[in-house]
Protein backbone atom coordinates (compact mmCIF):
# COMPACT_ATOMS: atom_id res chain seq x y z
CA UNK A 1 0.00 0.00 0.00
CA UNK A 2 2.58 2.64 1.12
CA UNK A 3 4.78 1.55 -2.00
CA UNK A 4 1.61 2.23 -3.88
CA UNK A 5 1.08 5.77 -2.32
CA UNK A 6 4.67 6.87 -3.15
CA UNK A 7 4.42 5.76 -6.51
CA UNK A 8 1.14 7.84 -7.31
CA UNK A 9 2.87 10.63 -5.21
CA UNK A 10 6.27 10.63 -7.34
CA UNK A 11 4.65 10.19 -10.67
CA UNK A 12 1.74 13.33 -9.97
CA UNK A 13 4.82 15.72 -8.63
CA UNK A 14 6.20 14.66 -11.71
CA UNK A 15 3.88 14.91 -14.70
CA UNK A 16 2.74 18.13 -12.73
CA UNK A 17 6.10 19.83 -13.28
CA UNK A 18 5.95 19.13 -17.01
CA UNK A 19 2.14 20.16 -17.27
CA UNK A 20 3.57 23.61 -16.02
CA UNK A 21 6.21 23.53 -18.65
CA UNK A 22 3.78 22.83 -21.34
CA UNK A 23 1.65 25.52 -20.48
CA UNK A 24 4.32 27.86 -20.00
CA UNK A 25 5.95 26.92 -22.70
CA UNK A 26 9.26 27.91 -21.33
CA UNK A 27 12.55 27.82 -23.66
CA UNK A 28 13.85 24.73 -21.72
CA UNK A 29 10.90 22.74 -22.30
CA UNK A 30 12.59 21.02 -25.03
CA UNK A 31 15.37 19.24 -23.51
CA UNK A 32 13.67 19.68 -19.67
CA UNK A 33 10.50 17.73 -20.21
CA UNK A 34 11.91 14.58 -21.50
CA UNK A 35 14.54 14.47 -18.65
CA UNK A 36 11.75 15.19 -16.04
CA UNK A 37 9.99 11.98 -17.07
CA UNK A 38 13.05 9.88 -17.37
CA UNK A 39 14.29 11.02 -13.50
CA UNK A 40 10.46 10.26 -12.86
CA UNK A 41 10.04 7.01 -13.98
CA UNK A 42 13.78 6.27 -12.57
CA UNK A 43 12.65 6.89 -9.45
CA UNK A 44 9.54 5.15 -9.33
CA UNK A 45 11.19 2.16 -10.20
CA UNK A 46 13.77 2.59 -7.19
CA UNK A 47 10.85 3.49 -4.62
CA UNK A 48 8.85 0.70 -5.79
CA UNK A 49 11.44 -1.76 -5.71
CA UNK A 50 13.09 -1.28 -1.99
CA UNK A 51 9.37 -0.25 -0.22
CA UNK A 52 7.40 -3.28 -1.71
CA UNK A 53 10.79 -5.97 -1.66
CA UNK A 54 10.95 -7.14 -5.02
CA UNK A 55 13.83 -9.61 -5.37
CA UNK A 56 16.71 -7.99 -6.81
CA UNK A 57 16.55 -11.66 -9.05
CA UNK A 58 13.31 -10.35 -10.36
CA UNK A 59 14.22 -6.34 -11.04
CA UNK A 60 16.93 -5.16 -9.32
CA UNK A 61 16.57 -1.00 -8.30
CA UNK A 62 18.46 1.32 -10.18
CA UNK A 63 20.78 2.05 -7.68
CA UNK A 64 22.11 -1.44 -7.36
CA UNK A 65 22.33 -1.52 -11.11
CA UNK A 66 24.88 2.13 -10.94
CA UNK A 67 26.79 0.50 -8.00
CA UNK A 68 27.41 -2.80 -10.34
CA UNK A 69 28.25 -0.63 -13.47
CA UNK A 70 31.18 1.34 -11.76
CA UNK A 71 32.28 -1.99 -10.05
CA UNK A 72 32.96 -3.83 -13.24
CA UNK A 73 33.84 -0.76 -15.16
CA UNK A 74 36.93 -3.51 -16.60
CA UNK A 75 34.41 -6.55 -17.31
CA UNK A 76 32.28 -3.76 -19.33
CA UNK A 77 35.37 -2.35 -20.93
CA UNK A 78 36.42 -5.83 -22.50
CA UNK A 79 33.23 -6.64 -23.40
CA UNK A 80 32.82 -3.31 -25.30
CA UNK A 81 35.66 -3.86 -26.82
CA UNK A 82 34.88 -6.95 -28.02
CA UNK A 83 31.33 -6.92 -29.03
CA UNK A 84 31.23 -3.31 -30.24
CA UNK A 85 34.04 -2.26 -31.69
CA UNK A 86 35.70 -5.54 -32.95
CA UNK A 87 32.50 -7.56 -33.96
CA UNK A 88 29.77 -4.87 -34.58
CA UNK A 89 32.14 -1.66 -35.93
CA UNK A 90 34.46 -4.41 -38.73
CA UNK A 91 30.89 -5.92 -39.36
CA UNK A 92 29.35 -2.26 -40.32
CA UNK A 93 32.23 -0.91 -42.11
CA UNK A 94 32.63 -4.13 -44.20
CA UNK A 95 29.14 -3.99 -45.51
CA UNK A 96 28.57 -0.58 -45.88
CA UNK A 97 31.70 -0.43 -47.90
CA UNK A 98 29.82 -3.29 -49.86
CA UNK A 99 26.59 -2.29 -50.29
CA UNK A 100 28.21 0.74 -52.05
CA UNK A 101 30.30 -0.70 -54.00
CA UNK A 102 27.57 -2.86 -55.35
CA UNK A 103 25.48 -0.05 -55.75
CA UNK A 104 27.47 2.15 -57.38
CA UNK A 105 28.05 -1.00 -59.53
CA UNK A 106 24.55 -2.14 -60.51
CA UNK A 107 23.58 1.56 -61.03
CA UNK A 108 25.61 1.31 -64.56
CA UNK A 109 23.04 -0.66 -65.68
CA UNK A 110 19.23 0.16 -65.41
CA UNK A 111 18.25 -3.59 -66.03
CA UNK A 112 20.15 -4.59 -62.76
CA UNK A 113 18.91 -1.72 -60.41
CA UNK A 114 15.52 -2.62 -61.23
CA UNK A 115 16.07 -6.12 -59.76
CA UNK A 116 18.24 -5.22 -57.28
CA UNK A 117 15.91 -2.71 -55.59
CA UNK A 118 12.94 -5.15 -54.87
CA UNK A 119 15.24 -8.08 -54.07
CA UNK A 120 17.15 -6.06 -51.54
CA UNK A 121 14.33 -4.46 -49.88
CA UNK A 122 12.94 -7.76 -49.92
CA UNK A 123 16.23 -9.59 -48.09
CA UNK A 124 16.44 -6.32 -45.45
CA UNK A 125 13.12 -7.35 -44.26
CA UNK A 126 14.37 -11.10 -43.51
CA UNK A 127 15.39 -12.05 -40.14
CA UNK A 128 19.15 -12.46 -41.21
CA UNK A 129 20.24 -12.78 -37.35
CA UNK A 130 19.38 -16.51 -37.69
CA UNK A 131 22.25 -16.84 -39.74
CA UNK A 132 24.25 -16.28 -36.95
CA UNK A 133 24.89 -20.08 -35.61
CA UNK A 134 25.61 -20.77 -39.73
CA UNK A 135 28.30 -17.74 -39.21
CA UNK A 136 29.87 -19.16 -36.06
CA UNK A 137 30.32 -22.66 -37.64
CA UNK A 138 31.63 -21.47 -40.70
CA UNK A 139 33.96 -18.49 -38.93
CA UNK A 140 34.45 -19.61 -35.42
CA UNK A 141 32.88 -17.79 -32.38
CA UNK A 142 35.58 -14.85 -32.00
CA UNK A 143 34.53 -12.00 -32.97
CA UNK A 144 35.16 -12.65 -37.02
CA UNK A 145 31.78 -14.25 -37.33
CA UNK A 146 29.93 -11.79 -35.84
CA UNK A 147 31.36 -9.30 -38.18
CA UNK A 148 30.20 -11.34 -40.85
CA UNK A 149 26.50 -11.41 -39.21
CA UNK A 150 26.79 -7.44 -38.76
CA UNK A 151 28.10 -7.37 -42.45
CA UNK A 152 24.89 -9.05 -44.10
CA UNK A 153 22.47 -7.30 -41.88
CA UNK A 154 23.35 -3.99 -42.80
CA UNK A 155 24.43 -4.60 -46.37
CA UNK A 156 20.60 -4.75 -47.79
CA UNK A 157 19.09 -1.21 -46.06
CA UNK A 158 22.17 0.53 -47.37
CA UNK A 159 22.22 -1.23 -50.84
CA UNK A 160 18.54 -0.10 -51.15
CA UNK A 161 19.06 3.35 -49.83
CA UNK A 162 22.43 3.88 -51.76
CA UNK A 163 20.37 2.83 -55.08
CA UNK A 164 17.56 4.77 -54.84
CA UNK A 165 19.35 7.89 -53.54
CA UNK A 166 21.86 7.68 -56.66
CA UNK A 167 18.24 7.85 -59.20
CA UNK A 168 17.20 11.00 -57.21
CA UNK A 169 18.69 13.48 -59.52
CA UNK A 170 16.60 15.23 -61.82
CA UNK A 171 16.85 14.94 -66.11
CA UNK A 172 18.07 19.10 -65.88
CA UNK A 173 20.99 18.43 -63.42
CA UNK A 174 22.12 15.85 -65.34
CA UNK A 175 21.33 17.63 -68.23
CA UNK A 176 23.46 20.74 -66.78
CA UNK A 177 26.21 18.29 -65.71
CA UNK A 178 26.77 17.11 -69.78
CA UNK A 179 26.49 20.48 -70.92
CA UNK A 180 29.89 21.01 -68.92
CA UNK A 181 31.41 17.98 -71.12
CA UNK A 182 31.26 15.71 -67.59
CA UNK A 183 31.65 12.57 -68.48
CA UNK A 184 30.29 9.52 -66.35
CA UNK A 185 33.24 9.87 -63.12
CA UNK A 186 32.96 13.44 -62.94
CA UNK A 187 28.83 13.35 -62.59
CA UNK A 188 28.91 10.55 -59.99
CA UNK A 189 31.30 12.27 -58.11
CA UNK A 190 30.86 15.52 -58.44
CA UNK A 191 26.43 15.18 -58.68
CA UNK A 192 24.93 11.80 -58.18
CA UNK A 193 27.48 10.37 -54.97
CA UNK A 194 26.49 14.10 -53.35
CA UNK A 195 22.71 14.06 -54.55
CA UNK A 196 22.19 10.54 -52.31
CA UNK A 197 23.96 11.12 -49.56
CA UNK A 198 20.88 12.09 -47.41
CA UNK A 199 19.55 8.95 -48.43
CA UNK A 200 22.90 6.77 -47.72
CA UNK A 201 22.79 7.96 -44.23
CA UNK A 202 18.90 7.42 -44.15
CA UNK A 203 20.47 3.97 -44.83
CA UNK A 204 23.46 4.12 -42.60
CA UNK A 205 21.84 5.46 -39.44
CA UNK A 206 19.11 2.65 -39.62
CA UNK A 207 22.21 0.26 -39.81
CA UNK A 208 23.52 0.98 -36.79
CA UNK A 209 21.11 -0.35 -34.15
CA UNK A 210 21.06 -3.44 -36.59
CA UNK A 211 24.97 -4.03 -36.19
CA UNK A 212 24.83 -3.60 -32.86
CA UNK A 213 21.70 -6.24 -32.71
CA UNK A 214 23.77 -8.25 -34.62
CA UNK A 215 26.66 -8.64 -32.46
CA UNK A 216 24.90 -9.21 -29.67
CA UNK A 217 22.38 -11.76 -30.30
CA UNK A 218 25.15 -13.32 -32.72
CA UNK A 219 26.78 -13.91 -29.40
CA UNK A 220 24.18 -16.31 -27.68
CA UNK A 221 24.60 -19.01 -30.58
CA UNK A 222 28.66 -19.05 -29.10
CA UNK A 223 31.35 -17.04 -28.40
CA UNK A 224 34.59 -16.63 -26.29
CA UNK A 225 34.21 -15.53 -22.85
CA UNK A 226 33.79 -11.71 -23.24
CA UNK A 227 31.71 -9.67 -25.00
CA UNK A 228 28.26 -8.46 -24.14
CA UNK A 229 25.83 -10.90 -25.84
CA UNK A 230 27.80 -13.77 -23.80
CA UNK A 231 27.98 -11.84 -21.10
CA UNK A 232 23.96 -11.36 -20.60
CA UNK A 233 23.23 -14.80 -21.29
CA UNK A 234 25.38 -15.86 -18.68
CA UNK A 235 24.75 -13.54 -16.60
CA UNK A 236 21.06 -13.93 -17.22
CA UNK A 237 21.90 -17.71 -16.09
CA UNK A 238 23.44 -16.95 -12.57
CA UNK A 239 20.46 -14.57 -12.41
CA UNK A 240 23.14 -11.70 -11.60
CA UNK A 241 20.60 -9.19 -13.10
CA UNK A 242 22.36 -6.29 -12.03
CA UNK A 243 25.73 -6.96 -14.44
CA UNK A 244 22.87 -7.66 -17.29
CA UNK A 245 20.90 -4.06 -16.79
CA UNK A 246 24.37 -2.58 -16.78
CA UNK A 247 25.45 -4.23 -20.21
CA UNK A 248 22.16 -3.26 -21.23
CA UNK A 249 23.30 0.43 -20.33
CA UNK A 250 26.09 0.06 -22.00
CA UNK A 251 24.46 -1.06 -25.16
CA UNK A 252 21.97 1.87 -24.91
CA UNK A 253 24.88 4.14 -24.48
CA UNK A 254 26.82 2.60 -27.52
CA UNK A 255 23.61 2.64 -29.83
CA UNK A 256 22.81 6.74 -28.67
CA UNK A 257 26.66 7.46 -29.29
CA UNK A 258 26.78 5.24 -32.82
CA UNK A 259 23.70 7.06 -34.13
CA UNK A 260 24.44 10.23 -33.03
CA UNK A 261 27.97 10.14 -34.46
CA UNK A 262 26.69 9.26 -37.65
CA UNK A 263 23.68 11.99 -37.72
CA UNK A 264 26.77 14.27 -37.11
CA UNK A 265 28.74 13.38 -39.70
CA UNK A 266 25.34 13.72 -41.87
CA UNK A 267 24.88 17.02 -40.62
CA UNK A 268 28.46 17.90 -41.75
CA UNK A 269 28.22 16.17 -45.14
CA UNK A 270 24.80 17.33 -46.14
CA UNK A 271 24.83 20.69 -45.16
CA UNK A 272 22.73 21.56 -48.29
CA UNK A 273 19.93 19.82 -47.85
CA UNK A 274 16.65 20.93 -47.13
CA UNK A 275 16.02 18.50 -44.30
CA UNK A 276 19.34 20.14 -42.26
CA UNK A 277 18.44 23.73 -42.15
CA UNK A 278 17.67 26.07 -39.22
CA UNK B 1 5.34 -5.69 -64.25
CA UNK B 2 8.69 -5.17 -66.12
CA UNK B 3 10.94 -5.58 -63.27
CA UNK B 4 9.72 -9.43 -63.37
CA UNK B 5 12.79 -10.52 -65.48
CA UNK B 6 15.32 -8.22 -63.75
CA UNK B 7 14.67 -9.68 -60.32
CA UNK B 8 14.22 -13.13 -61.90
CA UNK B 9 17.88 -12.90 -63.05
CA UNK B 10 19.65 -11.06 -59.74
CA UNK B 11 17.61 -14.44 -58.30
CA UNK B 12 19.11 -16.58 -60.37
CA UNK B 13 22.88 -14.84 -59.79
CA UNK B 14 22.48 -15.42 -56.24
CA UNK B 15 20.86 -19.02 -57.00
CA UNK B 16 23.61 -20.00 -59.49
CA UNK B 17 26.97 -18.14 -56.88
CA UNK B 18 25.29 -20.52 -53.89
CA UNK B 19 25.36 -23.74 -55.90
CA UNK B 20 29.13 -22.68 -57.41
CA UNK B 21 30.22 -22.10 -53.47
CA UNK B 22 29.16 -25.21 -52.48
CA UNK B 23 31.97 -27.07 -54.35
CA UNK B 24 34.83 -25.35 -52.76
CA UNK B 25 32.76 -24.87 -49.41
CA UNK B 26 32.56 -28.77 -49.02
CA UNK B 27 35.08 -29.62 -51.14
CA UNK B 28 37.52 -31.11 -48.36
CA UNK B 29 34.63 -32.82 -45.91
CA UNK B 30 33.95 -34.93 -49.56
CA UNK B 31 37.10 -35.57 -50.07
CA UNK B 32 37.48 -37.37 -46.52
CA UNK B 33 34.11 -39.28 -47.24
CA UNK B 34 35.52 -40.46 -50.56
CA UNK B 35 38.67 -41.45 -49.13
CA UNK B 36 37.19 -43.38 -46.33
CA UNK B 37 35.20 -45.36 -49.13
CA UNK B 38 37.30 -46.69 -52.18
CA UNK B 39 37.26 -43.80 -54.22
CA UNK B 40 41.41 -42.57 -54.81
CA UNK B 41 41.62 -39.17 -53.88
CA UNK B 42 45.22 -36.68 -54.42
CA UNK B 43 46.66 -36.31 -51.77
CA UNK B 44 45.83 -40.22 -50.48
CA UNK B 45 46.79 -38.57 -46.72
CA UNK B 46 44.16 -36.78 -44.70
CA UNK B 47 46.24 -34.35 -42.89
CA UNK B 48 48.35 -33.23 -46.52
CA UNK B 49 44.85 -32.49 -47.93
CA UNK B 50 44.20 -30.17 -45.08
CA UNK B 51 47.50 -27.96 -46.66
CA UNK B 52 45.29 -27.81 -49.70
CA UNK B 53 43.19 -25.13 -50.70
CA UNK B 54 39.67 -26.02 -51.51
CA UNK B 55 39.98 -24.97 -55.68
CA UNK B 56 43.10 -27.15 -55.91
CA UNK B 57 41.50 -30.07 -54.14
CA UNK B 58 38.43 -29.84 -56.58
CA UNK B 59 40.94 -29.34 -59.40
CA UNK B 60 42.40 -31.86 -58.68
CA UNK B 61 39.74 -34.72 -57.85
CA UNK B 62 37.05 -34.25 -60.42
CA UNK B 63 34.93 -37.45 -59.75
CA UNK B 64 34.44 -35.86 -55.35
CA UNK B 65 32.63 -32.65 -56.85
CA UNK B 66 29.13 -34.15 -57.34
CA UNK B 67 29.81 -35.97 -54.04
CA UNK B 68 30.03 -31.92 -52.63
CA UNK B 69 26.08 -31.34 -53.23
CA UNK B 70 25.01 -34.91 -51.52
CA UNK B 71 26.93 -34.82 -47.80
CA UNK B 72 24.84 -35.69 -44.83
CA UNK B 73 26.29 -32.76 -42.98
CA UNK B 74 27.62 -30.03 -45.04
CA UNK B 75 29.61 -26.87 -44.51
CA UNK B 76 26.98 -25.17 -47.02
CA UNK B 77 24.12 -27.28 -48.44
CA UNK B 78 22.90 -26.96 -51.48
CA UNK B 79 19.96 -25.24 -52.78
CA UNK B 80 18.39 -28.45 -53.72
CA UNK B 81 19.47 -30.02 -50.20
CA UNK B 82 17.34 -27.17 -48.47
CA UNK B 83 14.40 -27.28 -51.18
CA UNK B 84 14.46 -31.06 -50.18
CA UNK B 85 14.29 -30.64 -46.57
CA UNK B 86 11.48 -27.82 -46.79
CA UNK B 87 9.45 -30.24 -48.68
CA UNK B 88 10.25 -33.35 -46.30
CA UNK B 89 9.52 -31.13 -42.73
CA UNK B 90 6.95 -28.94 -44.13
CA UNK B 91 4.34 -31.52 -46.75
CA UNK B 92 6.07 -34.94 -45.61
CA UNK B 93 5.25 -35.15 -41.97
CA UNK B 94 1.97 -34.27 -39.92
CA UNK B 95 1.58 -31.25 -39.17
CA UNK B 96 1.71 -32.20 -35.34
CA UNK B 97 4.78 -34.14 -35.27
CA UNK B 98 7.88 -32.62 -33.68
CA UNK B 99 9.50 -32.80 -36.54
CA UNK B 100 7.35 -30.37 -38.62
CA UNK B 101 8.53 -27.30 -39.51
CA UNK B 102 4.39 -26.06 -39.48
CA UNK B 103 4.29 -27.00 -36.23
CA UNK B 104 7.44 -24.67 -34.70
CA UNK B 105 6.07 -21.48 -37.47
CA UNK B 106 2.65 -22.21 -35.59
CA UNK B 107 4.46 -21.74 -32.52
CA UNK B 108 6.35 -19.11 -33.89
CA UNK B 109 3.92 -17.16 -35.63
CA UNK B 110 1.31 -17.18 -32.49
CA UNK B 111 3.84 -14.99 -30.35
CA UNK B 112 4.70 -13.12 -33.25
CA UNK B 113 0.96 -12.61 -33.98
CA UNK B 114 -0.12 -11.96 -30.51
CA UNK B 115 2.36 -9.66 -29.62
CA UNK B 116 2.33 -8.01 -32.52
CA UNK B 117 -1.35 -7.00 -31.75
CA UNK B 118 -0.48 -6.14 -28.03
CA UNK B 119 2.72 -3.59 -29.74
CA UNK B 120 0.22 -2.34 -32.30
CA UNK B 121 -2.57 -1.39 -30.16
CA UNK B 122 -0.48 0.32 -27.31
CA UNK B 123 1.38 1.96 -30.33
CA UNK B 124 -1.48 3.21 -31.82
CA UNK B 125 -2.63 4.82 -28.29
CA UNK B 126 0.50 5.98 -27.16
CA UNK B 127 0.60 7.81 -30.21
CA UNK B 128 -3.24 9.60 -30.14
CA UNK B 129 -2.41 10.83 -26.85
CA UNK B 130 1.04 11.99 -27.62
CA UNK B 131 -1.16 14.07 -30.52
CA UNK B 132 -3.51 15.22 -28.00
CA UNK B 133 -1.60 16.19 -25.12
CA UNK B 134 1.63 18.74 -25.30
CA UNK B 135 2.68 16.97 -22.23
CA UNK B 136 2.67 13.94 -23.21
CA UNK B 137 4.47 14.75 -26.60
CA UNK B 138 7.15 16.77 -24.58
CA UNK B 139 8.06 14.17 -22.18
CA UNK B 140 7.48 10.44 -23.79
CA UNK B 141 8.55 11.37 -27.56
CA UNK B 142 12.02 12.11 -26.93
CA UNK B 143 11.93 8.70 -25.45
CA UNK B 144 10.05 7.04 -27.87
CA UNK B 145 12.67 8.33 -30.99
CA UNK B 146 16.14 7.54 -28.60
CA UNK B 147 14.42 4.31 -27.77
CA UNK B 148 15.15 3.39 -31.68
CA UNK B 149 18.91 3.62 -31.59
CA UNK B 150 19.09 1.08 -28.32
CA UNK B 151 19.42 -2.30 -29.20
CA UNK B 152 16.15 -3.35 -27.82
CA UNK B 153 16.64 -7.27 -28.23
CA UNK B 154 19.54 -7.81 -26.25
CA UNK B 155 16.77 -7.43 -23.38
CA UNK B 156 15.41 -10.82 -24.45
CA UNK B 157 17.43 -13.28 -22.81
CA UNK B 158 16.36 -11.35 -19.25
CA UNK B 159 12.34 -10.86 -20.09
CA UNK B 160 12.41 -14.36 -20.74
CA UNK B 161 14.04 -15.68 -17.44
CA UNK B 162 12.21 -12.84 -15.58
CA UNK B 163 8.98 -13.72 -16.55
CA UNK B 164 9.81 -17.83 -16.16
CA UNK B 165 10.78 -16.90 -12.30
CA UNK B 166 7.53 -15.21 -11.39
CA UNK B 167 5.45 -17.80 -13.53
CA UNK B 168 4.99 -16.79 -16.55
CA UNK B 169 6.01 -19.21 -19.06
CA UNK B 170 5.41 -20.38 -22.82
CA UNK B 171 4.25 -17.94 -25.47
CA UNK B 172 3.37 -14.43 -23.07
CA UNK B 173 7.14 -13.81 -22.61
CA UNK B 174 8.14 -14.13 -26.31
CA UNK B 175 5.04 -12.31 -27.13
CA UNK B 176 6.01 -9.35 -24.99
CA UNK B 177 9.75 -9.35 -27.00
CA UNK B 178 7.81 -8.83 -30.13
CA UNK B 179 5.19 -6.56 -28.62
CA UNK B 180 8.37 -3.96 -27.78
CA UNK B 181 10.15 -4.18 -30.89
CA UNK B 182 6.78 -3.47 -32.92
CA UNK B 183 5.71 -0.72 -30.46
CA UNK B 184 8.25 2.00 -30.96
CA UNK B 185 8.27 2.23 -35.13
CA UNK B 186 3.89 2.29 -34.53
CA UNK B 187 4.66 5.06 -32.21
CA UNK B 188 6.88 6.72 -33.88
CA UNK B 189 4.95 6.45 -38.17
CA UNK B 190 1.11 6.76 -36.21
CA UNK B 191 2.45 10.15 -34.47
CA UNK B 192 3.94 11.27 -38.06
CA UNK B 193 0.26 10.20 -39.23
CA UNK B 194 -2.06 11.96 -36.86
CA UNK B 195 -0.13 15.03 -38.22
CA UNK B 196 -0.01 15.14 -41.42
CA UNK B 197 -3.15 17.05 -42.08
CA UNK B 198 -1.51 20.38 -43.29
CA UNK B 199 -2.83 23.88 -41.23
CA UNK B 200 -5.37 24.57 -44.16
CA UNK B 201 -7.22 21.27 -44.06
CA UNK B 202 -7.02 21.88 -40.27
CA UNK B 203 -8.97 25.35 -40.64
CA UNK B 204 -11.29 23.87 -42.75
CA UNK B 205 -12.49 21.66 -40.21
CA UNK B 206 -12.43 24.42 -37.74
CA UNK B 207 -14.99 26.73 -40.00
CA UNK B 208 -17.14 23.41 -40.49
CA UNK B 209 -17.30 24.16 -36.61
CA UNK B 210 -16.04 20.38 -35.86
CA UNK B 211 -15.16 19.22 -32.40
CA UNK B 212 -11.14 17.85 -31.81
CA UNK B 213 -13.27 14.39 -31.77
CA UNK B 214 -14.79 14.91 -35.21
CA UNK B 215 -11.25 16.03 -36.40
CA UNK B 216 -9.80 12.98 -35.01
CA UNK B 217 -12.32 10.03 -36.88
CA UNK B 218 -12.41 12.07 -40.28
CA UNK B 219 -9.04 13.94 -41.05
CA UNK B 220 -6.26 12.50 -38.75
CA UNK B 221 -7.13 8.66 -38.57
CA UNK B 222 -8.49 8.92 -42.52
CA UNK B 223 -4.77 10.45 -42.73
CA UNK B 224 -2.55 8.49 -40.99
CA UNK B 225 -3.55 5.26 -42.36
CA UNK B 226 -0.54 5.62 -45.00
CA UNK B 227 1.70 6.09 -42.42
CA UNK B 228 0.28 2.95 -40.05
CA UNK B 229 0.61 0.97 -42.91
CA UNK B 230 4.79 1.68 -43.58
CA UNK B 231 4.82 0.92 -39.50
CA UNK B 232 2.77 -2.43 -39.64
CA UNK B 233 5.26 -3.57 -42.41
CA UNK B 234 8.51 -2.69 -40.26
CA UNK B 235 7.08 -4.07 -37.18
CA UNK B 236 5.37 -7.51 -38.17
CA UNK B 237 9.18 -8.41 -38.95
CA UNK B 238 10.57 -7.16 -36.22
CA UNK B 239 8.14 -8.96 -34.42
CA UNK B 240 8.82 -12.26 -35.95
CA UNK B 241 12.65 -11.54 -35.76
CA UNK B 242 11.84 -10.76 -31.67
CA UNK B 243 9.78 -14.35 -31.33
CA UNK B 244 12.72 -16.20 -32.73
CA UNK B 245 15.37 -14.40 -30.26
CA UNK B 246 13.33 -14.89 -27.72
CA UNK B 247 13.33 -18.96 -28.41
CA UNK B 248 17.27 -18.79 -28.05
CA UNK B 249 18.45 -18.18 -24.75
CA UNK B 250 15.78 -20.38 -22.79
CA UNK B 251 16.69 -23.75 -24.53
CA UNK B 252 13.41 -23.46 -25.89
CA UNK B 253 11.79 -27.07 -27.25
CA UNK B 254 9.30 -25.39 -30.46
CA UNK B 255 9.21 -22.31 -32.57
CA UNK B 256 11.92 -21.62 -35.53
CA UNK B 257 14.63 -20.13 -32.95
CA UNK B 258 14.36 -23.51 -31.52
CA UNK B 259 15.38 -25.37 -34.22
CA UNK B 260 18.05 -23.45 -35.39
CA UNK B 261 19.77 -23.78 -31.89
CA UNK B 262 18.82 -27.86 -32.35
CA UNK B 263 20.57 -28.29 -35.91
CA UNK B 264 23.58 -25.72 -34.79
CA UNK B 265 23.94 -27.76 -31.35
CA UNK B 266 23.86 -31.47 -32.88
CA UNK B 267 25.60 -30.85 -36.39
CA UNK B 268 22.63 -31.09 -38.59
CA UNK B 269 23.14 -27.95 -40.82
CA UNK B 270 20.23 -28.59 -42.92
CA UNK B 271 17.69 -28.32 -40.05
CA UNK B 272 19.43 -24.98 -39.23
CA UNK B 273 18.94 -24.17 -42.92
CA UNK B 274 15.22 -24.71 -43.61
CA UNK B 275 14.45 -23.33 -40.42
CA UNK B 276 16.36 -20.12 -41.50
CA UNK B 277 14.21 -20.64 -45.04
CA UNK B 278 10.97 -21.06 -43.44
CA UNK B 279 11.71 -18.09 -41.04
CA UNK B 280 12.56 -16.30 -44.18
CA UNK B 281 9.35 -17.55 -46.16
CA UNK B 282 6.91 -16.88 -43.23
CA UNK B 283 8.54 -12.99 -43.01
CA UNK B 284 7.76 -12.67 -46.17
CA UNK B 285 4.18 -13.95 -46.46
CA UNK B 286 3.72 -12.12 -43.65
CA UNK B 287 4.92 -8.63 -45.22
CA UNK B 288 3.66 -9.22 -48.03
CA UNK B 289 0.09 -9.61 -46.62
CA UNK B 290 0.01 -6.59 -45.10
CA UNK B 291 1.24 -5.20 -48.07
CA UNK B 292 -2.06 -6.78 -50.04
CA UNK B 293 -3.92 -5.10 -47.19
CA UNK B 294 -2.18 -2.10 -47.63
CA UNK B 295 -3.10 -1.69 -51.58
CA UNK B 296 -6.82 -2.88 -51.15
CA UNK B 297 -7.18 -0.33 -47.90
CA UNK B 298 -5.74 2.92 -49.84
CA UNK B 299 -7.32 1.98 -53.03
CA UNK B 300 -10.84 1.96 -51.17
CA UNK B 301 -10.01 5.29 -49.33
CA UNK B 302 -9.14 6.84 -52.67
CA UNK B 303 -5.58 7.48 -51.71
CA UNK B 304 -3.88 4.40 -54.14
CA UNK B 305 -0.60 6.09 -55.23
Amino acid sequence: MMAAAAVMVIWGTGWFLNLMLARRGAAGAGWLAPVIFGLTILLIWEVYVRMAGVSPIILPPPSDIAVTFSQSLQVLWADFEQTILKGALTGYVIGALAAFGVAVLADRSDFLMRGILPVGGFMAALPIVGTAPIFVKWLGSDWPSKAAVVGVMVFFPILVNTVAGLRDTTAMQRDLMRTYGAGYWPTLIKLRIPAALPFVFNGLKIATTLALIGAIVAEFFGSPTVGMGFRISTSVGQLALDLVWAEIVVAALAGSVFYGGMAGIEKVLTFWHPSQRR
Amino acid sequence: MKSVLPVLTIVAFILGFWTLAVVPMNIHLAADQAARGDIVVEPADARARQEVGAFALALGNPAVIPMTYTLDRPRLPGPQQVVVELWNTIFAVAPTSNRSLIYHGWVTLSATLLGFGMGTALGIALAVGIVFSRTMDLSVMPWAIASQTIPILALAPMIIVVMGAIGIQGLLPKAIISAYLSFFPVVVGMVKGLRSPDTMQLDLLRTYSAGPAQGFWKLRLPASVPYLFASLKIGISASLVGAIVGELPTGARAGFGARMLVGDQYGQPLVTWAALFAAAITAAALVGLFALLERVTLKRMGMAA
